[in-house]
């Protein structure tokens, strides 16, 4: 599966993704910096890594989704293609309104850098379907905003057509219903706070971020 | 021309930054502080001097960066 992951200035989750992704599809994802235009030709998969893009300024991940490639990957995702933001990717794909809702500061105004137990909440999306099944899961968070908010009406909407992905057993950020993870409503592009990233390796003490990842394998 | 623009949270959304400000003065013997909202304030140098065109364009600016209608007001000075 030919891939790419975007580069902003102050991108650093951005070999993380290169390396969980180059391990499970055997692919070296391009590295596409921020100021590109398009896509390298090919490009199935999207990856917008987590960081601190443009030093969160003004809000996180509003600089970033006014990039020059951005119209490329909104382009990549309103062909169906997928395209997974982690963490600041996952605010950056609010910011250009492929995701529905907000990340707001954390309620209690701290960064957490923890191993987050999780469930899967939707194991049938291109992304999860790799889990079979598996339901209970530990992936690291790391992140100050990712308290996501929604009206009413939109996290009804969410629940109703399964587009909440993950959810805390233990809610780090006051993340409304515990949302950590949501996919859009075609299903072809998924944001999440946790790094599953950082879940690829036994050294990263667990591998329950490769799923994520070999779900997308067996759909390209 | 100067752009004055004042970003905040919309009523109803959570803003734990205004709720520390508000307990921190309430610390310091401010009772009457009975709470607080926090947002930004952005200034904006502009070129010309068309004012109703200068605000019609940051509106815009609001829209498409400044503000994230989602959960933020924004109010426009022009002078």
């Amino acid at each position: 599966m030919k891939s790419a992951v975007i580069v902003f200035p102050g991108s650093n989750c951005d070999r993380d993704a290169h390396d969980a992704i180059a391990r499970v599809t055997g692919e070296k994802p391009a590295m596409v910096w921020h100021q590109e235009s398009a896509l390298p030709d090919g490009t199935e998969f999207v990856m917008v890594p987590g960081g601190f893009s443009y030093g969160d300024y003004l809000r996180c991940g509003a600089m970033a989704g006014t990039s020059a490639i951005i119209p490329a990957v909104k382009a990549h995702a309103e062909r169906g293609a997928p395209v997974l933001g982690v963490c600041n990717g996952f605010q950056i794909l609010i910011e250009t309104g492929l995701l529905p809702g907000a990340l707001m500061r954390n309620a209690d105004l701290l960064f957490v850098c923890e191993k987050t137990p999780l469930s899967v909440e939707n194991g049938n999306t291109q992304f999860t379907s790799a889990y079979g099944g598996k339901r209970d899961l530990v992936i690291p968070v790391a992140h100050h905003d990712g308290n996501y908010f929604a009206d009413e009406a939109t996290l009804d909407r969410l629940e109703g057509n399964g587009q909440v992905v993950f959810r805390y057993g233990r809610n780090p950020n006051g993340s409304a219903r515990d949302i950590a993870g949501i996919v859009n409503e075609r299903g072809n592009v998924m944001g999440m706070m946790p790094h599953p990233e950082r879940a690829v390796d036994e050294f990263h003490g667990g591998t329950d971020g490769l799923p994520v990842f070999e779900s997308l394998l067996g759909s390209a | 021309m100067k752009a004055r623009i004042h970003v905040y949270l919309k009523p109803g959304v959570l803003d734990p930054q205004g709720a520390a400000v508000a307990g921190a003065l309430k610390n310091m013997g401010f009772d009457e502080v009975t709470a607080a909202r926090q947002g930004k304030l952005i200034e904006l140098d502009l070129d010309g001097s068309d004012t109703a065109a200068a605000e019609a364009r940051v509106d815009e600016m609001c829209k498409r960066l400044l503000a994230n209608p989602v959960i933020e007001s924004y109010a426009v000075e022009i002078e």
